[in-house]
C-alpha cells in the first residue's frame, strides 16, 4: 500500500462550490479532465499555477489549503509540490517577476554582469523585490534558452541575449 | 543550408516563420501521411517498431537507449491502459532544442506521438513540457487543436477503431523532473522524485500502467523514419548512431545556433557553422552533450566527430546534444562551481550523497573561488564527487560528479592556483 | 530450480527466497546484517537514505554499481556481497554524508545511546569529519504534548512520512523544499492529531523526534527493561516497559505479528504518566467521623473484612474495573461467592442487560486479530472504533485498503482513514437498520425497519459476497455494548450475520473484559465458564436495587458506570463502601469507608485476556508505590483473614494456573444461547423535544490510570464536556456552536439532572442525537450513558 503508485485522495468534506472563484474552479476543471478520475492529483500543478497568477502571483497557505480541498488531497502533499517547484511562490511578489538564468550557457554570454546590473540599479538581490513593489528579482536555473544567452523570462515572456540597456528598456516598459 | 541539414525534426523550417508551425504547413512537407497510412492499414506495430530498430535512432534526452528496443519493452498485449508521455521538459544547461521544436514543427511530434501510442498500445499521451515555456506551449496546444479538428486525434480516428487522445501537462521549474521516473512522479501531481527501478516505466509507469517516456526530439523523428525509412535514417548517420541530430551550439560561439546535422559530422565543423569561437579566441574546452557530460579540452574535441560513440571515446557523452563551447581565458574554477550550483540547487533531495553532497560541493568550491581553499581541497572534491556517482537512484548523481571529476582531471592546474594564490590562473594572466 | 523458490547467496551463505522479495528481507531472515535507515518492513521501499549499498551480481555478471538492498529483488543465483571493499566503500560514503549536515553533539541529543545513526556509524564512520562547511540547522515545530522536535538531526529517511500516508492514514508530515532544503515537518506547524502519532518517535532512526514526556529524564543505558501488557484496549498490545529506580520511564511497543505488529496507540505509550499522579493512594485510609486518615494495613484490613461481612451475602455487590488481572478477578468472585454472594460484575457501562440469558459462552472478537485485515467486509455496529481500539482499527484500514468493504453503523459518522460506508441510524427506533439489512438478505424479521436505501443495499451485498468465501464479520462495539436496546440489537446482529453467512465478534472494551468470562467476575459466570446455581445481580440491577455494601475494584464510580448519578447515588446510600483503588478521587473519597491502595498498571503480575481471548501474562515491573500491594496480594490476605477457602496461593503464577486449569475447555464461542424476548424500551426513547444522548467514551477517558496522563489530556484528541449536535438540532434549539448549552437528564433512579456544557456543531451526528462524552470531567453529573436528554439555552 505504497502511497507511491496509489492516489493520495483523502475526501475534503466541504461544499466545493465555496473553494477559490468559479472561474478558477472551471479553469482547474478542464485540467482534471485530462486525468483518470481517481487522480485529480495531477492537476494540482495547473492549479496551483493558475490560482498563483490570481492571486497577484504568490500562493497563499490559505489557498493552497483550497486546492488541497477542492482537489481532494492531503494539505501537506499540496505544500510539498508548491515548495518543491521553483515557479511557486509562497511569499508576496512584486507585480512582475524577472527571472535571469544564470546556468552556464547564460553564464558565459554575460548573465553574470546582466545580475549585478539588475542588482545595483535596483537595488534589490537575486530573490528579493523592488521597494516600490514593481518587480521580484530571481535567479533561474537554465531556462532552455541557451543558444540566446543571456536569457530573461519576464513573467510569461521570454527575453533573449539580453544586455543591461535591454533589460532597462523592458523594466521601463512594465507598468 | 548545407542539403543534409534539417531533414528531420527542423523540416518545417525553411517555411515561412510566421506560418511554419500550422497544420497546413506541415502537410506540406508530408505531415500526418505516415499516420493516416497506419490508420487505415492498421500495420503490425512489430513492423514499425523493427523499422525503428533498423533507423538505429537512440533517445535524444541524453541517455541514448534505442528507441526501438524500448518500444518493444512495452506489454502491449497486455489488457489495460497503456501511457506514451513525452518529455519536454527540456532543462540541462546548454540545451534549446525541444523548445524549438514544439515553436517550429510542433505536428511532428503530435504524429509521433500519435504513432508511438500506436506502436506501444497507448490511447492516452501527455507532454509534459517545462513550467517555463508558455510560448512553445500554445504552439504545441494550438497544433494539438487543429489536429483535434482534423480528426487526427480523438476516438476511433477515420473510422479506424483506434483511439488517441494527447494532452499538454505543465511543469513549474524542477530540472529533476527530466528524469523520466521524476517526471511521471510530477505528472501525477506530487514532487518530483525520481522512482527506484525496478519497476521500469514499461512495467508501471504513469498511474501504475505500463509506460513509455520520450524525449520530444526522439517522437518527432519518427514520423520522417517512417516516410523514409530505417535505413535511410541510419544512412543518415553512422552505424549504431543513426540519424540526424539536433545540436545546441552555445557559449563562446560567433552564432550560437541549433543544427540538425548527421551524427558523426566532426567537430570542427560544427564550431565553424556556428561561426567559431566568439571574439576569435581560441577554443579552450568542450562541454559536447549538456552541463551534465565530462567537459572535454578543446584539442580533443577538434578531432573528434559528433556521434555517440566518437564522444564516448573522447571521455564524453553525446548527451543531449547541447555543445557548449568555452574559450581560452575562462576560468575553469568558476565554470564548475556554476555547474555545482546548479546541481545543488535541482537535487530532489531524496538520496543521501546527492542531496548532502551536491552542496558540499559547490560549498568547496565557492571557498576556493574566494580565495580560502585548501590544497587538500581538491582530492576532497574528488572524492566527494566519486561517492555521489552510481549511489543514488536517479542519474543526477552522477551528472553532478562528473562536471567535478573532469574538471579536476584537465584542469587541474588552476584549481591548484587558486588554491595556492588566491586568484584565478587566467582571469590574473 | 523450483518455480516459487529462489536460491542466492548473500556473503557466501545460500539463502532461499520468494521471489520478487528484496535482497535485505532475506538477509534479515538470514542475519546478515545490512546498514539501513529508510528501510523499514511495514512501510513502503523508499531507497533514498542508500546506506544498504551491497555489490551483486546476476548470471555472472556483476551489476556496474552498487545497488539498495532495499529495493533491489532477489534474482536465482544472484551473488551479493555485503562486506566486499565496494560495498563498504559505498556504505562509508553515505555514511560521511549523513553525518556532515548532522550535529555530532550526541551527549546531548535525547536519542544518544539507542540512536541508528549513532550505531552504524561507529561501523561505518570515520574518525575524522572532512566536511569544513556550516553545517545545517533547521528550525523546529511543536507537534503537540507527545513528540518533540529537533530538526536539525533530521536524516530524512522518511520513514515518519510514509507512517503517516500509509498506516495512520494522515498526511500530517510531509517532506517540503527540495535538495538540501528538503524538510521535514507539518509546514503549518500543528499538532499531531493521531491516535497512533507516537509510533513516528520509534521509527525515527535519529534524535529528531522524541518523546516529549521522556526527554531528557534518562539514558538508554540507564535503563532495565522488561515485559508488559498494554491495559487499555482489547488489543492488549505487548510492550517493553524501560525502568529506572523503580519507575516506568517509557513505553515502547514489543514486536507481536499477531497483536500488535510493532506498534502501540498513543494511549499504551503515555499512560504511564499516569502512575506518578499526585493522586496516587499510596496508604490505606480509613474514614473516621467522615474525615480520612492514613492507618496501616492492619488495621485497614480489619476494617475492610468487617465492612464486607456486615452487609450480608445478598447485600453485598461487588464492582470490578474490566481492566483489572486476570488473577484479581478470579479472587474477587472467589470472595464473594464464598461470602454466599454472585453479585459481581465488570460490564460497568453496560445498561441493558435483559438479555443475559442469551449471553454467549466467552463472547470475543469472533475471528484472531491479525485476521481482521484478511476480511472482505466488516460490518461495524456501534463502534467509534479509532477511539475505542486504535490498533484494530489499524488492522481493518488495511483490510480496506486491499479492497474490503467497511461499513458502520454508529449514531455518529466516524472519520475512517479509509474508503467506508457509514449509516447513522435514529437511536429512537433501535435496530431499524439492522432490521432493514435483514429485509435485503432475504430474512426480514418483525418490528421497524428503516427504509433500505442505497448504502443498505451495498452493505448487504458486500456482507452476502464475503459471507460466501467465509470472510465477512459483524462487530458490536463499545457504543453498542452502552445502548439501552443492547440485547436487542446483538440479536439482530447476530441475525445479519447468519443470514449472511458471516461471523460475529465483540469488541471487547476494556483490557481484560474477555478475562471476566473466564474468571467468573460476572453474575452468571463462574470460573471456566460454567453458571451459577443462580445469576447474581448484574452491574445495573446492583445499582438500580441498591446494596447495603459494595465492593469496588478499580474504578471510579462517577466516571467508570453506565449511570454516574444512580451510581453515587446508590453508595452514597450505602452503609458499607470498601473501595480497592489505585488513586484517590473526590468521587470515592464521598462514598467510601476505607480506601485500600492497590497496584496499577505494570505494577503487579498478572494475566489479560484479548479480545481474540488471548492469555497473555506479564510481570510486575515495578513496586507499587508507598504502601500500595499488588491487587491479588490485598485480595488474598482478604481471604484469608476472612477465614475463607481458597486463598493460599504463593504467587500470581498459581492463582494463574489454578484459573487456567479450570477453563481449559472453554472456548471462545459467540454463539447466542437463546432467542431474545422484545425488550422493554419505553424509558429509553426519548419523548418529544427530547434529543438522545449518545455517552461516547473519549479515547483519553477510558479509565482511571489515563485520565491522569498528563501529556494524553493536552493532545486534540482529548474531549472535554461538551454537547455536539447535529446542524438541523442545533437551529431547532436556537443554539449555536461554542454557546453554552443547559442539559438535562433523569438518572435511572429518576434523579434529575443537570450540566452546562458548550455545543459543538458537527453534521456528523446523527439527528435527534446528542453526543455527551461519558468518562470527562463534569459528566459524573449526568444520568445514563446513553438515553433521552433535554437541550436547551443555558441560563434560559
Amino acid at each position: 500500500m505504497s502511497f507511491r503508485n496509489t492516489p493520495l485522495a483523502v475526501i475534503h468534506d466541504v461544499d466545493k462550490a465555496t473553494l477559490l472563484t468559479p472561474e478558477l474552479r472551471a479553469e482547474i476543471d478542464k485540467h482534471v479532465a485530462k486525468y483518470p478520475p481517481e487522480w485529480k492529483q495531477s492537476a494540482v500543478m495547473p492549479a496551483l499555477t493558475l490560482v498563483q497568477d490570481h492571486n497577484g502571483g504568490w500562493l497563499s497557505r490559505e489557498l493552497m489549503d483550497q486546492v488541497a480541498a477542492y482537489l481532494d488531497m492531503p494539505e501537506t502533499a499540496v505544500y510539498e509540490v508548491a515548495t518543491f517547484y521553483a515557479m511557486y511562490d509562497l511569499e508576496p511578489v512584486g507585480r512582475h517577476k524577472v527571472c535571469v538564468c544564470n546556468s552556464v550557457s547564460c553564464r558565459l554570454g554575460g548573465a553574470e554582469e546582466l545580475m549585478h546590473h539588475i542588482e545595483k540599479k535596483y537595488n534589490v538581490a537575486p530573490g528579493g523585490t523592488t521597494a516600490d513593489g514593481k518587480l521580484t528579482f530571481k535567479e533561474f536555473e537554465c531556462l532552455g534558452a541557451c543558444r540566446h544567452a543571456p536569457a530573461v523570462m519576464v513573467d510569461k515572456v521570454y527575453h533573449e541575449c539580453v544586455t543591461p540597456e535591454a533589460i532597462d528598456k523592458i523594466i521601463d516598459d512594465l507598468d | 543550408m548545407a542539403e543534409n541539414q534539417n531533414t528531420v525534426c527542423f523540416r518545417t523550417m525553411h517555411l515561412d516563420a510566421t506560418v511554419r508551425y500550422t497544420l497546413e504547413s506541415y502537410r506540406s512537407v508530408g505531415g500526418y501521411v505516415q499516420w493516416e497510412r497506419i490508420l487505415r492499414e492498421k500495420p503490425d506495430p512489430d513492423q514499425l517498431i523493427d523499422e525503428l530498430k533498423t533507423s538505429a535512432l537512440r533517445g535524444r534526452g541524453g541517455a541514448g537507449f534505442p528507441t526501438g528496443l524500448k518500444w518493444s519493452f512495452m506489454p502491449r498485449t497486455k489488457p489495460g491502459q497503456k501511457y506514451i508521455v513525452c518529455n519536454s521538459d527540456e532543462g540541462e544547461p546548454g540545451t534549446c532544442k525541444d523548445r524549438d521544436i514544439m515553436r517550429y514543427n510542433p505536428h511532428q511530434l503530435i504524429e509521433g506521438m500519435a504513432i508511438a501510442g500506436y506502436c506501444i498500445g497507448a490511447t492516452v499521451g501527455y507532454n509534459y513540457i517545462r513550467g517555463e515555456f508558455y510560448e512553445p506551449t500554445a504552439r504545441f496546444d494550438g497544433a494539438l487543436e487543429e489536429a483535434y479538428a482534423a480528426g487526427l486525434l480523438g476516438k476511433n480516428l477515420l473510422g479506424s477503431g483506434v483511439d488517441f487522445d494527447l494532452y499538454t501537462h505543465l511543469g513549474a521549474g524542477a530540472y529533476i523532473c527530466g528524469e523520466e521516473t521524476a517526471l511521471l512522479e510530477s505528472l501525477e501531481g506530487k514532487k518530483g522524485q525520481p522512482r527506484f527501478k525496478p519497476p521500469f516505466p514499461a512495467q508501471a509507469g504513469l498511474y501504475g500502467m505500463p509506460t513509455t517516456i520520450n524525449n520530444t526530439e526522439t517522437l518527432a523523428s519518427v514520423p520522417v523514419i517512417l516516410e523514409k525509412s530505417g535505413k535511410w535514417f541510419l544512412e543518415q548517420g553512422k552505424p549504431n548512431n543513426g540519424g540526424p541530430k539536433l545540436f545546441s551550439i552555445t557559449g563562446h560561439v560567433e552564432r550560437p545556433c541549433n543544427l540538425e546535422i548527421p551524427l558523426g559530422t566532426p567537430f570542427k565543423d560544427v564550431l565553424e557553422m556556428a561561426g567559431g569561437v566568439s571574439g576569435g579566441r581560441a577554443l579552450k574546452a568542450v562541454i559536447p552533450g549538456g552541463s551534465s557530460v565530462p567537459v572535454v579540452p578543446g584539442d580533443v574535441m577538434m578531432r573528434t566527430d559528433m556521434d555517440y560513440d566518437s564522444i564516448a571515446k573522447a571521455g564524453s557523452m553525446l548527451g543531449s546534444g547541447a555543445v557548449i563551447i568555452i574559450a581560452e581565458g575562462t576560468c575553469m574554477v568558476k565554470v564548475l562551481a556554476n555547474l555545482a550550483h546548479f546541481y545543488a540547487h535541482e537535487s530532489c533531495g531524496q538520496c543521501t550523497p546527492c542531496r548532502e553532497g551536491t552542496g558540499w560541493l559547490a560549498r568547496v568550491l565557492d571557498r576556493i573561488l574566494a580565495g580560502n581553499g585548501r590544497p587538500q581541497d581538491l582530492d576532497l572534491l574528488d572524492n566527494v564527487a566519486g561517492r555521489i556517482g552510481g549511489r543514488t537512484i536517479c542519474a543526477l548523481g552522477d551528472a553532478a560528479a562528473m562536471p567535478v571529476q573532469s574538471f579536476l582531471k584537465h584542469y587541474r592546474s588552476e584549481f591548484e592556483h587558486l588554491v595556492e594564490h588566491g586568484r584565478s590562473l587566467v582571469e590574473a594572466a | 530450480m523450483s518455480d516459487d523458490k529462489i536460491t542466492l547467496e548473500i556473503d557466501g551463505r545460500f539463502c532461499t527466497a520468494a521471489p520478487g522479495e528484496m535482497i535485505i528481507a532475506v538477509a534479515d531472515r538470514e542475519g546478515i546484517v545490512i546498514p539501513r535507515f529508510c528501510y523499514h518492513e511495514k512501510l513502503s521501499i523508499a531507497a533514498n537514505c542508500r546506506m544498504c549499498l551491497v555489490e551483486a551480481e546476476q548470471g555472472g555478471r556483476p551489476f556496474p554499481k552498487p545497488i539498495p538492498a532495499c529495493a533491489t529483488p532477489v534474482g536465482e543465483g544472484m551473488k551479493v556481497l555485503t562486506r566486499s571493499k565496494k560495498a563498504l566503500d559505498a556504505q562509508r560514503g553515505t555514511m560521511e554524508f549523513l553525518l556532515i549536515n548532522h550535529p555530532l553533539d550526541c551527549p546531548i541529543c535525547d536519542q544518544g545511546g539507542e540512536c541508528e545513526l549513532q550505531d552504524v556509524s561507529m561501523g561505518y564512520g570515520e574518525d575524522v569529519s572532512r566536511f569544513s562547511e556550516r553545517k545545517r540547522v533547521v528550525k523546529d515545530e511543536d507537534l503537540g504534548p507527545l513528540i518533540a522536535t529537533e530538526m536539525t538531526r533530521c536524516i530524512h529517511c522518511t520513514r515518519c512520512v510514509r507512517f503517516g500516508a500509509e498506516i495512520a492514514g494522515l498526511r500530517e508530515l510531509g517532506a517540503t523544499g527540495r535538495g538540501e532544503d528538503m524538510r521535514i515537518g507539518t509546514f503549518v506547524g500543528q499538532s499531531m492529531a493521531h491516535e497512533l502519532s507516537g509510533n513516528i518517535i520509534d521509527l525515527c532512526p535519529v534524535g529528531a523526534l522524541t518523546s516529549k514526556p521522556y526527554r531528557f529524564t534518562a539514558r538508554a543505558w540507564e535503563l532495565t527493561s522488561d515485559e508488559g501488557i498494554a491495559p487499555h484496549d482489547g488489543v492488549g498490545s505487548n510492550l517493553q516497559l524501560h525502568i529506572r529506580d523503580g519507575k516506568v520511564m517509557r513505553v515502547h511497543p514489543r514486536d507481536n505479528e499477531a497483536v500488535n505488529e510493532c506498534w502501540i496507540s498513543d494511549r499504551d505509550r503515555f499512560s504511564y504518566e499516569g502512575l506518578n499522579s499526585p493522586e496516587r493512594l499510596k496508604a490505606p485510609m480509613l474514614k473516621r467521623d467522615g474525615d480520612w486518615q492514613e492507618v496501616d494495613w492492619q488495621e485497614a484490613l480489619h476494617a475492610a473484612v468487617d465492612l464486607l461481612k456486615a452487609p450480608g451475602p445478598d447485600q453485598l455487590g461487588v464492582l470490578v474495573s474490566p481492566t483489572a488481572t486476570l488473577e484479581e478477578q478470579f479472587l474477587l468472585q472467589r470472595l464473594v461467592r464464598a461470602l454466599g454472594s454472585d453479585h459481581i460484575d465488570t460490564r460497568l457501562r453496560q445498561l441493558d442487560f435483559s438479555a443475559a440469558a442469551a449471553d454467549p459462552q466467552l463472547p470475543w472478537l469472533g475471528v484472531p486479530i491479525a485476521e481482521l485485515e484478511t476480511q472482505q467486509t466488516v460490518l461495524l455496529i456501534g463502534s467509534d472504533i479509532r477511539q475505542e481500539q486504535p490498533l484494530l482499527a489499524h488492522r481493518l484500514r488495511k483490510a480496506a485498503l486491499s479492497g474490503a468493504t467497511i461499513a458502520l453503523l454508529n449514531p455518529y459518522a466516524v472519520d475512517l482513514n479509509h474508503p467506508s460506508i457509514q449509516i447513522a441510524p435514529s437511536p429512537s427506533v433501535p435496530g431499524s437498520d439492522l432490521r432493514a439489512l435483514l429485509r435485503l438478505l432475504g430474512k426480514p424479521t418483525e418490528g421497524p425497519a428503516a427504509e433500505p436505501d442505497e448504502r443498505h443495499q451495498r452493505i448487504a451485498d458486500a456482507l452476502t459476497r464475503a459471507g460466501q468465501d467465509g470472510k465477512g464479520l459483524v462487530l458490536l462495539g463499545t457504543l453498542a455494548e452502552s445502548a439501552p436496546a443492547f440485547g436487542l440489537v446483538r440479536a439482530l446482529a447476530a441475525e445479519v450475520a447468519a443470514a449472511a453467512g458471516c461471523r460475529l465478534g465483540f469488541l471487547a472494551p476494556a483490557a481484560n473484559s474477555v478475562g471476566s468470562w473466564c474468571a467468573g467476575s460476572l453474575p452468571h459466570r463462574l470460573p471456566g465458564g460454567a453458571a451459577p446455581a443462580r445469576p447474581g445481580l448484574d452491574a445495573g440491577a446492583m445499582l438500580t436495587d441498591p446494596r447495603q455494601g459494595y465492593l469496588l475494584w478499580g474504578l471510579e464510580p462517577d466516571r467508570d458506570l453506565a449511570d454516574p448519578t444512580l451510581a453515587m447515588s446508590a453508595l452514597r446510600a450505602a452503609k458499607q463502601v470498601v473501595a480497592c483503588t489505585a488513586f484517590r478521587s473526590p468521587a470515592l473519597d464521598t462514598v467510601a469507608d476505607v480506601l485500600l491502595p492497590i497496584s496499577a498498571f505494570a505494577e503487579t503480575a498478572g494475566t489479560f485476556v484479548n479480545t481474540e481471548a488471548r492469555w497473555q501474562r506479564f510481570q510486575g515491573a515495578v513496586p507499587p508505590p508507598g504502601d500500595a500491594r499488588p491487587g491479588w496480594k490485598v485480595l488474598r490476605v482478604l481471604g484469608t483473614m476472612m477465614e475463607l477457602p481458597g486463598f493460599a496461593q504463593n504467587s500470581a503464577r498459581e492463582v494463574h494456573d489454578e484459573l487456567a486449569s479450570q477453563c481449559r475447555d472453554l472456548t471462545p464461542d459467540n454463539q447466542m444461547r437463546e432467542a431474545m424476548p422484545a425488550p422493554d424500551l419505553s424509558s429509553a426513547t426519548p419523548q418529544a423535544a427530547e434529543l438522545f444522548r449518545i455517552g461516547n467514551v473519549p479515547i483519553y477517558a477510558t479509565d482511571p490510570l489515563v485520565r491522569r496522563a498528563p501529556a494524553l489530556q493536552r493532545t486534540p484528541l482529548a474531549e472535554q464536556l461538551a454537547v455536539s449536535l447535529h446542524p438541523d438540532d442545533a437551529a431547532a434549539l436556537g443554539l449555536a456552536d461554542g454557546q453554552l448549552a443547559r442539559v438535562a437528564q433523569v438518572a435511572i433512579n429518576g434523579e434529575r439532572t443537570e450540566v452546562n456544557a458548550p455545543v459543538v456543531i458537527d453534521d456528523r451526528i446523527a439527528v435527534g442525537c446528542a453526543r455527551i462524552p461519558a468518562g470527562v470531567e463534569g459528566s459524573g453529573e449526568l444520568g445514563p450513558i446513553m438515553g433521552p436528554v433535554q437541550i436547551s439555552k443555558a441560563g434560559a
